[in-house]
């Protein structure tokens, strides 16, 4: 957990800092630089337009990480009040929730994604709209889950018996007891979330050119593997340590707060 | 209730409840095309420019002028004689289009499977087997960096190493074995991981349980331990779960045939969207998520078969 959590604060400090920890503008065309390899006035060398490629990952950074977070507050914001309604009211609300995310898990990874961006047009904001609706099915099965778990326990039939509304057992009871899967799935959630986004831009179906976002940068330089391989492979590395990162902090924060969830 | 009956009970059950799933699906795919923003009818027409009196005459042919329900109706009818409509951008035939594609996907989706299974199961049953040395730390950290790898990165990196530096495999297209070897191994590679985090678990579930606590008690070799009595339950239940993984596997090629150019349905469904090609994109969403439909059910099925407690649930 310690080595994901630095690893994370390193990529997200980097992020963060970029317009301070680099010189050049990472959408800037520069026809006179174009392609070299990496050197001590380009780290990690340049693209076909002449950019630098350190800087294009670093505000790429920003990108990248915005889109994880944006999409997985969403599925969240989807996902966990379905999740409460569902295993608190039980009954019909919570067949009929459960079919809702049952038809959404028909449509395997990304294809619901897909089939969201088809619908509203490729975009970056499209694409964390896209990322985080067909996340928030997980969420709501798992809180479901956790809210069966918590419903017949003492404190709720306390509150129940002091004469507590539902909405007020449900938010002010339930739900602190049910953060710790929350948490746990958010932070694996931001993972996913980057990497499906980025496979969205990837495809062309997110980020758009001359946006510096990974998944777009690798497809800048899948035709260029031959002559320039450092416009594809350090955007890639980039991805790799940041969600390994993130998904060992993940991991720690799962044994921490809920080893069920293993 | 047991045995057979109970499993053809569960199944009967099961089915039933595909049917709303089903119509749901179909409506969803229906509707995309009246989701989008903007005019239905100047969407079919794409770039092409057209006249008032045009647009409305293409709303007629397309039933555009009647009520939804009449126009669901009608769409039903047509898939269900197999008509998925006409790409509007080769006016090919839809189902024409995914029937030459399917053999491309189905020879990947096998492929990547075995891969899978071999790569996942062997790396999480060693890790289990030789828990807590550096096999096992060793073992789960490339499943863990597996997990955390982009697939289309990992194509890339093996197309620049295998076919344009080492020119072993050739990078793009289909057909011949040696065009299947670098997407079966991207794709399968990175659902491996997820299995072999599974099979960890399993195998080790099942070396702490009592009749292996026996075996070994009765001075059986520990090879024979492992072979009789943990891969035999490892493996079942691996299979089965490995069925879950099919729907990553899909998820998967769509990217990795995108990579490779090779002419898949996942292509053929980027590209559609890509192109605003409507018809296209129902028709391969419509026909995917009835496939997993199915995938899911005869997986439950499995389990229910594997599992007697899950048919009385």
């Amino acid at each position: 957990m310690m080595v994901g959590g630095l690893l994370l604060l390193v990529m997200v400090a980097g992020a963060v800092a970029a317009p301070v920890l680099v010189r050049y503008d990472p959408i800037a065309l520069n026809p006179t630089d174009r392609m070299l390899p990496p050197e001590a006035r380009h780290l990690l060398g340049t693209d076909e337009f002449g950019r630098d490629v350190l800087t294009r990952i670093l505000f790429g950074g920003r990108i990248s990480l915005r889109t994880g977070a944006v999409a997985v507050s969403l599925a969240i914001a989807i996902g966990v009040p379905m999740g409460l309604l569902s295993g608190f009211y039980g009954g019909l609300v919570d067949r009929g929730v459960m079919r809702l995310v049952d038809i959404m898990l028909t449509f395997p990874g990304i294809l619901l994604a897909l089939v969201i961006v088809a619908i509203l047009g490729p975009s970056l904001f499209n694409a964390m709209l896209a990322v985080g609706i067909s996340a928030s099915p997980t969420y709501a099965r798992v809180i479901r889950a956790a809210v069966l778990t918590a419903k017949p326990l003492t404190y709720v039939e306390a509150a129940r018996a002091i004469g507590c509304r539902n909405d007020r057992i449900v938010l002010l009871h339930i739900l602190p007891n049910v953060v710790a899967p929350i948490i746990v799935l958010g932070t694996l959630g931001v993972a996913g979330a980057i990497l499906a986004g980025a496979a969205l831009s990837f495809l062309g179906l997110g980020a758009q050119p001359p946006q510096p976002e990974w998944g777009a940068l690798l497809s800048e330089g899948r035709n260029f593997l031959l002559d320039a391989w450092w416009i594809a492979t350090f955007p890639g590395l980039a991805i790799m340590v940041t969600v390994l990162a993130i998904n060992l902090l993940g991991d720690g924060l799962r044994d921490l707060l809920d080893p069920q969830l293993r | 209730m047991g045995g057979a009956a109970g499993v053809v009970e569960y199944v009967l059950r099961r089915l039933v409840l595909i049917v709303p799933t089903i119509v749901v699906i179909s409506i969803i795919v229906f509707f995309m095309l009246y989701l989008t923003p903007g005019d239905p009818a100047i969407i079919y027409l794409g770039d092409t420019p057209a006249t008032p009196e045009r647009l409305a005459q293409i709303r007629h042919a397309m039933g555009l002028d009647r009520s939804l329900l009449i126009q669901y109706l009608a769409y039903i009818r047509r898939v269900a004689r197999g008509d998925l409509g006409r790409s509007l951008r080769t006016t090919a035939s839809v189902l024409g289009e995914i029937e030459y594609r399917a053999p491309s996907s189905a020879e990947l989706a096998v492929a990547a499977f075995a891969v899978t299974l071999v790569l996942g199961i062997g790396l999480g049953v060693v890790a289990a087997l030789w828990r807590s040395t550096w096999i096992d730390v060793g073992a789960m950290l490339v499943a863990l960096l597996g997990v955390s790898m982009p697939i289309f990165w990992l194509g890339l990196m093996l197309i620049f190493i295998f076919s344009l530096e080492l020119g072993w495999f050739p990078a793009t297209g289909f057909g011949g074995w040696q065009r299947l070897v670098l997407p079966a191994v991207t794709l399968g590679l990175l659902t491996s991981a997820t299995l072999a985090r599974l099979a960890r678990s399993s195998v080790l579930e099942i070396l702490w349980q009592p009749y292996i606590r026996t075996a070994r008690s009765k001075g059986l070799a520990e090879r024979r331990v492992v072979s009789r009595h943990v891969m035999r339950n490892v493996v079942i239940l691996l299979i089965t779960v490995a069925g879950l993984q099919l729907g990553e596997l899909r998820s998967g090629a769509v990217i990795t045939e995108t990579v490779f150019a090779r002419p898949g349905i996942g292509k053929l469904l980027v590209d559609a969207i890509l192109n605003k090609d409507f018809p296209v994109v129902q028709g391969v969403v419509l026909l995917i998520a009835l496939m997993y439909t199915v995938i899911n059910l005869l997986v439950d099925v499995s389990y229910a078969y594997i599992d007697p407690r899950i048919r009385f649930e």
